[in-house]
């Protein structure tokens, strides 16, 4: 038994099954993070004049900023890897897979470096109602990374066997895991002003 | 060309596999028909399970204080009493377990699954292993809610809606309250996704939208409510678990005082935060529970009126509309928390204008009986039951959406009445409508008639003995929450001798549930046989497909549909029905 439109669009809607599947799945994790920066807003507003605490208090600036180099430099080797893929060059495919899940890796490190600094001063979710949304926003962004580099991990190394035997299917793959990426890294691009600079 | 011939040489290789053994095939099954069963048993025995909870909430409201004959034994340590704390208990999870255990996994997951690939026309869902997925993440947040009740200090207590900052202080069942949540929240994402990309990419060859059975776009739309509106709750919880479990205060307001202490948090959190994000979830949730019953209800007003559906268009639309609105009126359940004329403005206007679809649906399936020879088989008689029914349910819940009557209804048996007139004799009346129609589907085999008579006639009675008393209770002004049922108010006493009425009542509805157990057993095996298109139905899972259909891929051969889903008596066809795929 063959499920239809697996590997090729179907010819009316011009999609592939997981090219859908992963936009949806996008947009009901716009809605939690939207629902998420919405409460932010709402207890920021909400907050009595001279009471809520501001990312700049607490944050490193610099680092964070490093941070969204680090993450938008990722997003650009996804791409390549999925156009490497597109133009039969498995080596550079691996190559820039293999770089965007180091840069996973590097923005891991710095904020680990950042939480870890939070800890020793003593910032903790419980502090204050900033640092709860903080921690809250960011630890979750970070498990987004994880999984994202966990797919990634997997189709760098005992995934990549796909590309021997069903090429379409796997640069398809490829393709998804990418546009995930890319909302890792547009979810960042939002938490970086939102909560170290505003 | 060379890249092509690899392709399909790994087509073929990827796809020759063995048959799968006892757990690949009963278990671990990626077949949907397998799935939609396992879903269904499942959600079964949950309802099962949140309607006895109920049985025994209505011993301590017709009978407070009172040790509970039979089941006392279980908590000695109250005497066989409920307490309130248990009563809460009971409260919260009959709630928690009916909504999402039970109603949405049979609507959705079992009903769902089982038949939109087969009336579209398709061999399976589009992700079978994510769909395995669904099921088995929806089962361990069943089974982490039901371990709650063996939490220290027992299950949930805050209401089925959670609100902090009760549910923040509660004891550790409601952290695991969160956490089964959480999964059953990812079952709901991974299960909508694969409706909608099932429904958009799976079609078959001719079955255009407008020639999609009406149960389809029931499930198309429920699918995307379950996809857009589930993440707000998700947040809710991951932030209720951060003020539990790492003493954040999104919820918790400063200066709270606790047993006449204040608590040592940082405050400056919001409780109603919660109910915005809870209800921007749980008012599309409602569509949730109605929308899949709006389907079956119309699959088998067709099938047995004999003629086509009245205004299926209208009704496509209605319910597309229905969808957009349901995000937009969640704050009509929060007229009461102080949150301004403004916004209740905005939303009693709301909830105005999305009672029309609703309205349209229910005047569509009524028309359509107009003039039929109608066949009162067993599944008609519980969708004829649920016509005036959803109709009460709807009605009376207009009063609720507009802000000044709604002060004085709020949190009385009165919102009790209304939305279980939806969900019970509605929604719930709808899925046994379902079971008995789609039964010869799924067994080759049909449930006996007697005993499914036996089943509707007493359910329909009680039913109405259990929630008709509630309006009479709850616009007497008595509170919803209460254990003794209100004995301890004065304004309740002209009112309470209602209370034995309506606990009987549900303990009578049980017993009228034992004859749907004998007959869903029995007939699986007893039942007789009957052919592969025992209704004489037009949609494709029933003319195109065997009963129950093939293993593997449901279709020896994917049908091309030619013509609309309900071409019932069609002037000049050979028989009075003609199904999708056959030229008349």
């Amino acid at each position: 038994m063959d499920i239809p439109y697996n590997v090729e669009p179907r010819p009316d809607t011009g999609l592939y099954n997981a090219k859908l599947g992963i936009w949806l799945f996008l947009a009901s994790e716009v809605m939690l993070f939207g629902a998420l920066f919405s409460s932010y807003v709402l207890l920021r507003t909400g907050a009595p004049p001279g009471t809520w605490h501001h990312g700049r208090e607490f944050l490193n600036v610099p680092m964070a900023t490093l941070n969204t180099i680090i993450l938008i430099a990722s997003s650009v080797t996804m791409v390549m890897s999925w156009a490497s893929l597109k133009l039969n060059d498995f080596k550079k495919f691996r190559l820039y897979l293999g770089l965007t899940f180091l840069c996973g890796v590097g923005f891991l490190c710095v904020k680990a470096y950042e939480y870890g600094t939070k800890f020793h001063h003593g910032y903790f979710p419980k502090s204050n109602t900033f640092l709860a949304i903080y921690f809250t926003l960011t630890g979750l962004h970070v498990l987004h990374v994880i999984g994202g580099m966990i797919v990634n991990g997997y189709f760098v190394g005992p995934g990549a066997k796909m590309w021997r035997t069903e090429p379409e299917r796997f640069t398809n793959r490829i393709e998804v895991a990418g546009l995930y990426w890319h909302f890792v890294d547009l979810v960042w691009i939002f938490l970086f002003p939102t909560l170290y600079l505003l | 060309m060379a890249l092509v011939d690899e392709r399909a040489h790994g087509h073929h290789e990827a796809h020759h596999h063995e048959e799968p053994g006892f757990w690949g095939k009963y278990v671990f099954s990626q077949d949907h028909k397998v799935i939609g069963i396992q879903y269904g048993f499942t959600a079964l025995v949950f309802l099962l399970f949140g309607f006895s909870l109920m049985m025994m909430m209505r011993w301590s409201l017709a009978y407070p204080n009172q040790p509970i004959p039979l089941l006392g034994k279980l908590f000695k340590t109250t005497g066989g009493i409920i307490v309130p704390e248990f009563y809460n208990q009971l409260g919260a999870m009959h709630g928690t377990i009916m909504v999402f255990l039970g109603i949405v996994p049979l609507a959705v997951g079992a009903f769902g699954n089982y038949l939109v690939p087969l009336q579209i026309g398709a061999p399976d869902m589009a992700f079978p292993k994510l769909n395995m997925a669904s099921y088995w993440s929806y089962f361990v947040g069943g089974v982490v809610m039901l371990a709650s009740f063996f939490a220290p200090g027992g299950a949930a207590q805050s209401g089925w809606t959670s609100y902090p900052p009760l549910s923040d202080i509660a004891p550790s069942g409601q952290t695991m309250w969160l956490f089964g949540m959480l999964f059953l929240i990812i079952s709901s994402v991974l299960g909508s996704t694969n409706f909608i990309v099932t429904i958009i990419q799976l079609r078959a060859p001719g079955l255009t939208w407008m020639r999609l059975p009406f149960f389809v776009w029931a499930q198309f739309v429920t699918s995307f409510l379950l996809l857009l509106a589930f993440p707000a709750l998700q947040a809710a919880a991951i932030l209720q678990m951060m003020d539990r479990l790492a003493g954040t205060s999104f919820f918790l307001p400063s200066g709270l005082v606790v047993s006449g202490q204040q608590l040592a948090v940082s405050g400056g959190g919001s409780p109603l935060l919660w109910q915005h994000l809870f209800w921007f979830l749980a008012h599309p949730e409602v569509y949730v529970l109605i929308l899949p019953a709006f389907g079956i209800i119309a699959e088998v007003i067709a099938n047995n009126t004999r003629k086509p559906l009245w205004g299926y268009r209208s009704m496509v639309w209605a319910i597309t509309f229905l969808g957009f609105m349901s995000f937009i009126v969640w704050a009509h359940h929060m007229f009461m928390t102080g949150m301004g004329t403004v916004m209740s403005t905005f939303f009693q206007t709301t909830t105005m204008i999305i009672s029309i679809p609703s309205v349209i649906v229910l005047t569509a399936l009524i028309i359509s009986l107009w003039g039929a020879s109608i066949r009162y088989t067993v599944p008609m008689l519980f969708a004829l039951a649920f016509l005036p029914m959803f109709a009460i349910g709807g009605l009376t819940g207009l009063p609720l959406g507009l802000a000044p009557t709604d002060i004085h209804l709020h949190d009385t048996y009165y919102v009790i009445g209304h939305f279980h007139y939806v969900v019970a004799p509605g929604t719930i009346f709808a899925m046994f409508a379902g079971i008995y129609y789609w039964f010869p589907k799924l067994t080759g085999r049909s449930m006996s008639n007697l005993l499914g008579h036996l089943h509707f006639w007493p359910s329909f009675l009680f039913i109405n003995g259990i929630f008709m008393p509630m309006f009479i209770q709850g616009m007497a002004g008595v509170s919803r929450r209460l254990y003794d049922g209100g004995a301890s108010y004065s304004h309740a006493q002209g009112v309470l001798h209602w209370n034995t009425f309506m606990s009987a009542s549900a303990w009578l509805l049980g017993l009228a549930q034992i004859p749907f157990i004998i007959n869903l057993f029995w007939s699986m095996w007893k039942g007789k046989k009957v052919g592969s298109n025992p209704w004489g139905a037009t949609t494709l899972e029933w003319a195109a497909t065997t009963s129950p259909p093939l293993a593997h891929g449901n279709f020896t051969e994917i049908p091309t549909a030619v013509r609309g889903p309900y071409d019932y008596s069609l002037p000049g066809a050979p028989q009075d029905f003609v199904p999708q795929h056959q030229e008349a």
